[in-house]
């Protein structure tokens, strides 16, 4: 490939060099610029759904993970008209399901919180849905607490994309969207799925947890204890430096 | 226009809460709070606190501001509080709310707060979204009453009590923004003193309130 | 064994779709036509045969409102909830029915007679209330009709066998125009592309400036060249009759009686991109013209215009299959439709790309609308220049409007492009207009000062509906049935939407419920900006306009809704405590709040 010289755009005024085919979002990723995300991973093909990362792109609001880079594109990110619209899509994730983080033993861990210390979400703001989503505790080594589902779909793309199964979809529609597992009985015990997946561990939330294990790191030292997540690289990220 | 007229908070109104007087140099609060008609006299603000259906767990961090509470204490009067055993709410500065609601009783209370204070204040997890008591709203209050006084085993001749002096449960937790306006939160099971120390100094300082990395958490 | 049940009817469906896992909406379709709903052993054994996951599976069944993975009653019976039926008594004709067979809606009934619920806009405003049962379209609904049926169902009297009147759907035609006048001739467009060429009829369609009839107007001609000059395996024509704007039916008589233009449209397309395979796409409500459709495509194959070497042309071949949706207005969105014609959730797809490269089953794709085809038919006829000729410059050629709600001859107009509103008023004898919503849901409502505008591209684009709005009409309610239309429509995929859409419906009931205050106003405001700016498709884009046109165009509905100066909860407190009033038998003072 003839990479004398990366096309790049403006992010913030910042310049970004890409390669071709990357999305704004990887391109900022790997310059260290941080993009609030939750669907997007960088191993799975982009699904575009959480709408976290909009940027606007020359003046227009678009999903920076589903967006390719362009040359010369001007991108605004860290602004405070879209950080209020990704704390106003941050507070509908959590009165759509049920979040609370005391009990949560993600907690520290958990990309929807730190994102939403991140944008300084000080309350829900909305009336909660307070839906009944039962827990499904069938499988011997994991837990599923549906409650905190955010539909971001990782699971699923892990599952399918990277373990050559297909242990969760997703399925209803609109507000009645939910997560559901491949088996007849509807729970996880009867599945394929293993401890060993890359689905396991893929969970940006507290739904897909192991069982005897949870609150094992004190706090002050879990991962978002230490820094904000903006200041976290993302695993991938920091393991391809 | 104060700084607290132009809120980016998320409290739940199109119009800003009554601005606070500004806080004078070096901690001297001064204002018309106390309408006393003493121009020149330093007057505290009053604030008020209540526990509604919460654990005091976030009264008990409010103490943890330790011998901050005495540097407080030079700032602010308490009027209704667990802290001064005064029953109702009087004309307030600050009302401070631990817990949400999960009876008639909480809603009277939150009323006379919301009615008596200029700013109110939503302390905690509960009275944020709800908290643990909320995690009974996918039951029903039939089946839990009736689960917790007849059905439970080891009950006998059980009923559910009907004294007039005990308030009703409703048939859902909220939490505390959800039934009135709330000027602020400070999240968090409990959140720690020096969250709250902060965002109660820099309202008395006439500054947006505003938690960095490590004061703002749920948990 | 109880799969075995299952398999039997199951493996002959299979055979028909020749187990292509993407057959499954189809397959998912016919197995719930025969068995009543979706059993779990159907769904596991269609998941071997198939060889897909279960889970996806039921996740499409999930996903589709006529589709159920529970037992829904012998009847399934549907009212159909737009607007338009409401304000002709749908909803106390529902009450009465519910009242007259002891169910309750939203339920089976104990004895799994029947169930009865609400449906989105069934495409039947000119002669509503309407209902589905079993699918079927029942039109004209009166207490009369409501009660026949009730009896019908007690007596469990197979719907093949109520009266056929119940069935008479009319098309309504109140003007016509050069599409409805009905002086095309079966198989003239193909003669005379066989006489002009591919690539010249091309230009022609071209020359004519046609654009899509869906209401975006995307210009038809470079949609075709796009396509045929993308490259792929194979090319796709795929016709969307995914009718569901609400107050929209003019598909809905164009394929009743003009389905060979209609199919001869599609014909030409794929004689100009170079497709084999086309798809008309119908909406599941319309499951009652499938018959005659596949007795027109039979017929289109007997006279050599469709199937192998159409017209004796050694290298055109070209066929045509139907595939019904199964209620979900979403899939009207060309790339939602496709992941639908796939036997998938209709989710709409990250674009770019688009369809015209990268459509049915990744390759490129044509997705236009009834109404376009219909027009292609006549250009390759009559020349481009000819029908260029008619409109207005910028959008030429004729609209058919699908006109319905409070005016004397409800149906379908077919005006030349740049007709005003009030023509449109003016000839379908309505009177004291307070409001026209223009294109449905997604629409825009205009007042009276308003009513001089044009249809046509350049001022009101629009997919043809238009529901009219006397002085006696509530504009706050119309909104709230289409926040409520979009919260049940919205796919759930992007997080804006799922959320937002139900959020909005929640805020416009604590409005009717005399609940709001300015507070709630400066809400539904930020929840709008927020759902056009972060919307994954054009549902989301659209959901808050209903709202904010009427807000702008008839405060005076809002602000009687406007009771309270302060905040106030969206839920009656006093209400909230009667669960706790009933266990303890109490009703003294402090057993209620004083309502605020």
């Amino acid at each position: 490939m003839n990479q004398d010289k990366l096309d790049t755009f403006t992010l913030d005024g910042q310049t970004i060099p890409f390669s071709a085919g990357q999305t704004i979002i990887q391109a900022a990723i790997a310059a260290g610029v941080y993009i609030p995300h939750l669907c997007f991973h960088p191993e799975f093909k982009p699904h575009g759904s959480c709408k976290l990362c909009t940027v606007k792109v020359n003046g227009r609001q678009t999903a920076s993970c589903t967006a390719l880079a362009l040359a010369n594109l001007v991108v605004e990110n860290n602004t405070a008209e879209l950080n209020n619209e990704r704390l106003t899509l941050l507070q509908m994730l959590f009165v759509e399901g049920n979040h609370f983080c005391p009990s949560c033993e993600k907690s520290g861990d958990c990309q929807l919180q730190a994102t939403a210390y991140e944008l300084k979400m000080m309350s829900p703001h909305f009336d909660h849905f307070f839906p009944d989503r039962p827990v499904d505790a069938t499988h011997p080594e994991y837990l599923l607490d549906f409650n905190r589902c955010i539909l971001c779909s990782l699971c699923v793309r892990a599952s399918r994309d990277a373990d050559g199964k297909a242990v969760f979809a997703l399925s209803g529609r609109g507000i009645k969207s939910h997560l559901i597992v491949n088996a007849e009985s509807g729970n996880l015990v009867d599945t394929d799925f293993s401890s060993t997946d890359k689905a396991a561990h893929i969970c940006p939330v507290g739904v897909i947890l192991k069982k005897r294990v949870g609150f094992a790191v004190p706090i002050g030292q879990r991962r978002f204890d230490a820094q904000p997540i903006s200041a976290t690289p993302h695993p991938i990220a920091k393991g391809d430096a | 226009m104060s700084e607290l007229d132009t809120l980016n908070s998320p409290a739940n109104t199109p119009s800003p809460p009554t601005p606070l007087p500004q806080a004078g140099e070096g901690s001297q609060v001064s204002g018309e709070v106390n309408q006393s008609g003493e121009g020149h006299h330093v007057k505290k603000l009053k604030v008020a606190t209540t526990s509604l259906a919460g654990c005091f767990g976030c009264h008990m961090s409010f103490l943890d501001i330790d011998e901050r509470l005495l540097e407080l204490v030079k700032l602010v009067e308490f009027d209704r509080s667990p802290l001064t055993d005064i029953k109702h709410c009087g004309p307030c500065d600050i009302g401070i709310i631990e817990g949400g609601l999960c009876n008639a009783e909480n809603v009277h209370v939150l009323r006379e707060f919301r009615a008596n204070c200029k700013i109110l204040i939503a302390l905690g997890a509960c009275a944020v979204n709800g908290g643990l008591p909320a995690q009974r709203n996918h039951l029903s209050l039939t089946t839990i009453l009736e689960e917790v006084y007849h059905a439970q085993h080891g009950l006998v001749d059980g009923f559910i009590p009907n004294d007039p002096e005990l308030p009703l449960p409703l048939d859902k937790v909220h939490p505390i923004h959800e039934v009135v306006k709330v000027d602020y939160f400070i999240p968090g099971c409990p959140p720690s003193g020096d969250a709250i120390w902060k965002v109660l100094t820099d309202l008395l300082a006439g500054r947006e309130p505003e938690l960095g990395h490590g004061l703002i958490h749920y948990d | 064994m109880v799969s075995q049940i299952h398999a039997a009817y199951l493996d002959l469906i299979l055979t028909r779709y020749q187990h292509n896992p993407n057959h499954l909406l189809q397959i998912l379709r016919e197995a719930q036509e025969y068995f009543g709903y979706i059993h779990a052993d159907a769904l596991s054994y269609l998941g071997q045969q198939l060889s897909l996951p279960r889970a996806d599976i039921a996740g499409v069944v999930g996903f589709y409102s006529f589709l159920s993975d529970q037992p829904l009653g012998e009847y399934r019976v549907l009212f159909s909830d737009n607007i338009t039926d409401r304000m002709l008594g749908s909803v106390d004709l529902m009450t009465q029915f519910c009242a007259q067979l002891w169910v309750e809606a939203g339920k089976v009934s104990e004895d799994g007679l029947l169930s009865v619920a609400t449906t989105s806009c069934t495409g039947l405003c000119d002669q509503g209330p309407a209902m589905l049962v079993n699918n079927i379209a029942i039109n004209r609904l009166t207490p009369e009709r409501i009660t026949a049926i009730a009896e019908l169902i007690r007596e469990r009297m197979p719907v093949s066998a109520w009266p056929a009147s119940f069935f008479a759907i009319e098309d309504n035609i109140q003007r016509k125009d050069i599409l409805l006048n009905g002086e095309f001739q079966s198989g003239s467009a193909l003669a005379a592309l066989l006489q002009r060429g591919a690539d010249a009829t091309l230009q022609e369609i071209h020359a004519s400036k046609l654009r899509g009839r869906g209401g975006a107007g995307f210009a038809t001609g470079k949609k075709w060249e796009f396509c045929r000059d993308a490259v792929g395996d194979a090319h796709y024509v795929v016709c969307n009759a995914d009718e569901g704007e609400p107050g929209t039916f003019k598909d809905r008589v164009l394929l009743n009686r003009y389905a060979d233009q209609v199919f001869e449209g599609m014909t030409l397309c794929a004689r100009v991109i170079g497709a084999k395979q086309g798809f008309l796409y119908l909406r599941g409500e319309y499951r009652y013209l499938l018959a005659h459709l596949q007795a027109v495509l039979q017929q289109r194959r007997s006279q050599n215009l469709l199937g192998h070497r159409i017209l004796g042309q050694a290298d055109f071949d070209f066929d045509i299959e139907i595939h019904l949706g199964a209620g979900a207005y979403v899939c009207g969105e060309e790339s939602a439709l496709i992941e639908s014609l796939e036997g998938k959730r209709g989710t709409p797809r990250n674009r770019p790309p688009f369809p015209v490269t990268n459509g049915y089953l990744n390759q490129p794709t044509v997705v236009n609308n009834v109404e376009t085809f219909a027009a292609a038919s006549l250009i390759a006829v009559k020349g481009g220049e000819w029908y260029a000729s008619i409109g207005t410059t910028v959008s030429s050629g004729t609209k058919i409007l699908s006109v319905s709600g409070d005016c004397a001859r409800p149906g379908l107009y077919e005006y030349p492009f740049g007709v005003t509103v009030a023509q449109v008023l003016a000839d379908c004898g309505a009177q004291e207009t307070q409001a026209v919503q223009v294109s449905g849901a997604s629409g825009i409502c205009l007042a009276p000062a308003e009513f001089n505008r044009q249809i046509a591209f350049e001022d009101i684009p629009t997919a043809g509906a238009l529901m009219v709005f006397d002085q006696s009409r509530d504009m706050f309610e119309v909104a709230r049935n289409f926040v409520h239309f979009f919260a049940h429509e919205s796919c759930g995929f992007c997080t804006p939407c799922r959320v937002g859409t139900s959020l909005l419906a929640n805020m416009m009931d604590k409005l009717a419920l005399g609940h709001g205050s300015p507070y709630d106003f400066a809400e539904i405001e930020k929840l709008n900006t927020l759902l056009q700016s972060t919307s994954h498709c054009g549902l989301g884009h659209a959901a808050c306009n209903p709202v904010l046109d009427t807000i702008a165009k008839f405060r005076p509905a809002y602000q009687k809704r406007l009771i309270h100066h302060e905040f106030v909860p969206a839920f009656d407190l006093d209400f909230a405590l009667t669960q706790a009033r009933q266990m303890t038998g109490r009703d003294d003072s402090g057993a209620h709040f004083e309502s605020t």
